[in-house]
């Protein structure tokens, strides 16, 4: 650790625990609290990393995240932030995106033939021939990018977590830490958050020599440490209602705040000129940050570009860590005879008023800088190239300037506006409960902004109702701007960047002006600045300010790209969370796991699909299930369907209106089919209508719509203001339906009532006990045999379902799952709604004029369908067959197109070989002048070519019904 | 994420409700043209200010009324289908 310094008083790191750990193949060591980056820097590296686009060496910038020079890999994760990232023991790291390693990256060559590379150059080059595109594209994404993905990850659980507060502070320096302490005063619930490691914020690097700070550090600090503070927690992003997404590194707390308070700072600017991504040059709070926070040496001879009073702390700050300051370079054409400046004079420095740095001259390789070139400036600001000098360093630290840390700000909906005296954009209007404070509201000095940062936490206090006698007005903003209105100094020869991330240099601003993408947004999206991982955080404001000088106009004329979350990149792990996913099951769903189901998903419902057997293949399984339904029995769970109780003076009335049949005759202990439409008369949804007795009814929905039906039915019986109550059963009870020809037989050891048709005929519905326990039993034909559904309470599906299994055992019954019935259903060629219908099917298309009865009042869809019915059908639906011995791989699936004369002409809904018929069936949607039975049509297959089908009656089984009523 | 207050329920967040569109009554069908059947089956009223929708609270099933601002996109106020708005109603958020 050859850079390391003596000691500093606050520094983040415990020199009692080293840690080894290894870059680019070598061992090196740093402390615990170091990041990676100044671990290396400890190291006396100054080389990090390779830029995106060129390949050129990149060095530590800004150190707090604002860039992304050094982005390291190990064989786990890729793109580490080494800046951010704390350091651990036995890393083994790497630079991303090089080949060959770091220093000698072979790709460093591009930024010689760079001139080939102009800005938009993934528009311009590359497109012709067509053809070669491919090959450019993977040959363009090798050389460009960052690291790669490692596609035999290990899956990283990341929790997420639900917290709510009064009021939310982001940011924890001298700002955000008043703001918390006043509104905590007044006995608020108040989280504070920052992204770096300790609380402070620019206290940890900027306040050398200022005694006044230093005690209100102090006191801060002091009362601070009794309040929540998270540290290394990223606001990442701001949402509705100040839900703030709030990211570390095990987990993303969704934070519900009454109030925030916005005290994310100021971002530190670089100048732009000739060279300036070089290691060795850098912000000149990076190099603050890397003495003060991890006593590290920035470099060793170093030159100091300023056009403020930090810049000439920050000389201070160096020489005190033993750097020889060679020279302050000030912008500014006169400067304020403040005490900082004069102890620098006084510490021996030269200072150079009205000079800029035009040009970083390389040391060898490219790999650091030997020397700056600095330039007077004429009375307009233009640097004199005659009057050039050269100071010989290994280090420029940069204070030029800021921009606040708005990111956040805008996307919680606020509005910033340039202040000319500022030279930064200032908030101009706020959201309600959001407030803004310390540099991000333009105000800079610790004490003006603690003093901001209580007014704001009182105003907070004050929206969430406390009483505040008097909120503060805004403190005073400086006088003179820290920030210089146009940093940039463009170098004829040489790349003057602008952003680090994505190689954007001076020229390609101009050059994309020149070609017609002058409008910011436009500009960011051909350059593609501001669109790399730091998100032009040390970019848009250059690039504004030369669009503006480009465009000969001003800042606010030119405006500002859109910030959008996230703040900081967020890894995509916290993000997926859990993968949670939730899902239904019936009661009965251990029994199905034990005869062997596969499963599927039926909305949120699990449902056996069919039940495999040893040796077997599914299509096996299956037609043994359709097969013993219509020779012996089958049960199946139907208990995912949607069962709902409407009772109430007005049930009968209410029914009416739901549904498209007639009911009002209805007698209590029968069922009838019960179809519903919406106001346009598509049919939304099908089932049973069952009327228990007079004011009471029961009935069933498909599976996926059952919440969708309970809901609209809840709307409507507001709407109408009916006397009818609405209760959903469908968790609640179970339901097995049992069909076949020994059903009835089974069926009658188990219950308590006589099951014979006189009794209990086809669409009866009654009470009663099957093995004891208390069921509703309707008897339905959806599979085409006689069959009984019976609904029992959840608690008892079990043992209902075992005792049939039991009982029918000698009779042949077989539990057949969702692919059989849909198979048995077909058979009977009835529909299934969502599947046989679309969005736009009408009754009369689903062929199902029968169960729309228009000689009442009034039915949801009823108008609709009055003017639908005279008009001539577009298509209807229609049942088919293949011929006999049509090859497996010659059978259409559904949504297959017909096809007539080159045109689509339909579709196919439905289709499966039918173990009953030995036949494939099918129904399909076709013009209903070709949906008489006899007429071939042809289908077309996956493949391209046709097979011809032929329209059939329907349904393809038992057509009388005498099976399942009898 | 957004907040929105159920008469019921009081503030829950928005992922607890679904939108159920905007109020309008069914007009007589007897009395109704075709084409102003249409008009009302498929049109619908999405120009700025502040609009009735219904809202549904999925986790106690309650359907009530907000009147919301889509230009902002803000609740002004929410109340049970079966009263009028009066003075009494709750603030949205």
């Amino acid at each position: 650790m050859t850079e390391r310094l003596p000691p500093q008083p606050g520094e983040w790191i415990d020199r009692s625990r080293p840690l080894e750990f290894q870059f680019e193949g070598h061992s090196y060591s740093g402390f615990a609290g170091d990041s990676v980056t100044s671990a290396l820097a400890a190291n006396g590296l100054r080389h990090l990393g390779r830029s995106f686009k060129y390949h050129r060496a990149r060095g530590i910038y800004s150190l707090a995240n604002h860039d992304v020079n050094v982005l390291v890999e190990d064989d786990r994760h890729t793109n580490i932030r080494g800046d951010v990232t704390p350091l651990w023991a036995g890393a083994k790291l790497r630079a991303v995106n090089t080949f060959g390693g770091l220093a000698g990256d072979r790709l460093k060559i591009v930024d010689w033939f760079s001139k080939f590379l102009p800005v938009g150059f993934y528009y311009k080059a590359f497109h012709s021939p067509r053809s070669l595109f491919p090959f450019y594209e993977r040959r363009m994404r090798n050389i460009a990018g960052l690291g790669a993905v490692n596609a035999n990850w290990e899956r990283e659980h990341f929790p997420a977590a639900y917290d709510f507060c009064d009021v939310l502070v982001i940011g924890a320096g001298s700002a955000g830490l008043s703001a918390a302490i006043a509104a905590a005063g007044l006995g608020l619930k108040v989280v504070v958050v920052d992204e770096q490691p300790r609380p402070g914020g620019s206290f940890n690097y900027q306040w050398n020599g200022d005694a006044a700070a230093a005690k209100l550090w102090a006191v801060l600090a002091a009362t601070a440490a009794s309040l929540d503070v998270r540290c290394s927690t990223v606001a990442a992003g701001y949402y509705a209602d100040h839900w703030v997404a709030l990211v570390d590194e095990e987990r993303l707390t969704k934070m519900r705040a009454r109030a925030v308070v916005l005290a994310t700072g100021a971002v530190e600017q670089p100048a732009v000129f000739g060279n300036n991504d070089l290691p060795g040059v850098m912000l000149a709070t990076a190099a603050q940050r890397l003495i003060h926070q991890f006593a590290v040496k920035p470099f060793r001879r170093g030159v100091v570009l300023t056009a403020n009073d930090y810049g000439y702390r920050a000389a201070l700050d160096l020489q005190q860590a033993g750097v020889k300051v060679a020279a302050v370079i000030d912008l500014r054409a006169t400067t304020t005879d403040g005490s900082v400046a004069a102890n620098v004079k006084q510490a021996g420095i030269s200072i150079h008023i009205g000079h800029a740095v035009t040009f970083a001259t390389p040391s060898r390789g490219m790999q650091g800088i030997q020397s700056v070139q600095v330039s007077p400036l004429d009375s307009h600001g233009q640097p004199k190239p005659s009057a050039n000098i050269d100071i010989p360093c290994d280090g420029l630290a940069m204070s030029v300037g800021f921009a606040p840390a708005d990111g956040l700000f805008y996307q919680a909906g606020g509005r910033m506006a340039w202040s000319e005296d500022l030279q930064q954009f200032i908030p101009k209007s706020a959201p309600a409960g959001l407030f803004a404070a310390g540099r991000l509201n333009g105000v800079y000095g610790f004490e003006q902004e603690a003093a901001d940062g209580s007014r704001a936490g009182l105003a907070a206090a004050a929206f969430l109702g406390k009483s505040i006698e008097q909120i503060p007005a805004d403190p005073e903003r400086p006088k003179q701007s820290p920030t210089h209105p146009y940093p940039i100094f463009p170098h004829p020869k040489t790349k003057c960047f602008v952003d680090l991330d994505e190689d954007v240099h001076y020229k390609d601003f101009v050059n994309a002006a020149q070609e017609g993408f002058d409008q910011v947004e436009l500009m960011k999206r051909y350059s593609t600045f501001g669109m790399g991982t730091s998100q032009g955080k040390l970019a848009n404001i250059n690039a504004i300010r030369i669009l503006a000088h480009v465009k000969g106009q001003t800042v606010p004329q030119t405006g500002v790209t859109t910030a959008r979350p996230f703040y900081h990149p967020v890894s995509l792990g916290h993000l997926a969370g859990r993968g949670f996913h939730p899902h239904r099951r019936t009661p009965i769903e251990g029994q199905h796991e034990a005869l062997g189901a596969v499963f599927m998903y039926a909305g949120d419902w699990k449902r056996p699909s069919y039940y495999a057997r040893p040796s077997v293949s599914p299509q096996e399984a299956i037609a043994a299930e359709v097969t013993a339904v219509r020779t012996a029995a089958g049960m199946i769970d139907v208990g995912t369907l949607g069962k709902l109780e409407i009772s109430g003076p007005d049930a009968g009335e209410f029914i009416e209106r739901i549904y498209t049949g007639r009911f009002a005759k209805m007698k209590p202990g029968t069922a009838r089919y019960g179809l519903m439409c919406d106001e346009s008369g598509v049919i939304i949804d099908d089932g049973l209508v069952a009327r228990l007795a007079d004011d009471r009814f029961y009935v069933t929905t498909t599976t996926s719509a059952a919440g969708a039906v309970y809901r609209e039915m809840q709307r409507w019986a507001q709407i109408w203001g009916l006397q009818v109550v609405l209760a959903s059963a469908t968790g609640a009870r179970g339901g097995v339906n049992v069909a076949g020809p020994k059903a009835r037989e089974i069926l009658q050891g188990l219950c308590d009532f006589d099951l014979s048709t006189a009794v209990f005929p086809y669409m009866a519905v009654r009470e009663g006990t099957i093995a004891g326990a208390p069921a509703r039993f309707l008897r339905v034909g959806f599979v085409g045999e006689w069959g009984c559904e019976i609904h029992m309470q959840a608690c008892q599906a079990v043992h209902v379902w075992s005792s049939l299994k039991m009982t029918g055992q000698p009779h042949g019954i077989r539990p057949f799952g969702v692919e059989a019935q849909r198979v048995l259903r077909l058979e009977k060629a009835h529909i299934i709604v969502s599947q046989d219908t679309d969005g736009l099917t009408n009754p009369y298309e689903a062929n199902m004029a029968w169960a729309v009865k228009d000689d009442k009042p009034f039915f949801i869809g009823q108008r609709s369908l009055r003017i639908i019915r005279p008009r001539p059908l577009k298509r209807i639906l229609a049942g088919f067959t293949l011929p006999g011995e049509t090859p497996a791989a010659k059978v259409p699936k559904e949504c297959h197109l017909i096809i007539e004369n080159k045109e689509i002409v339909g579709r196919v809904t439905s289709i499966t070989r039918s173990p009953t018929l030995n036949q494939v069936i099918g129904l399909a949607f076709v013009s209903p002048d070709r949906a008489q039975p006899g007429t071939p049509f042809q289908i077309r297959l996956d493949d391209g070519s046709l097979v011809t089908a032929t329209i059939v009656a329907t349904p393809f089984y038992d057509p009388q019904g005498e099976r399942q009523e009898k | 994420m957004k907040l929105l207050r159920c008469p019921i329920n009081g503030l829950r967040p928005l992922s607890e409700f679904l939108f159920g569109g905007e109020v309008r009554d069914m007009p007589d069908t007897a009395a109704i043209t075709d084409e102003a059947w249409a008009d009302y089956v498929f049109n619908r009223q999405g120009e700025p200010g502040v609009r009735k929708e219904w809202w549904y609270h999925t986790a106690s099933g309650t359907w009530f009324i907000a009147e919301r601002d889509n230009l902002k996109d803000e609740f002004v106020r929410t109340y049970l289908h079966s009263r009028d708005a009066s003075p009494t109603e709750t603030k949205a958020t």
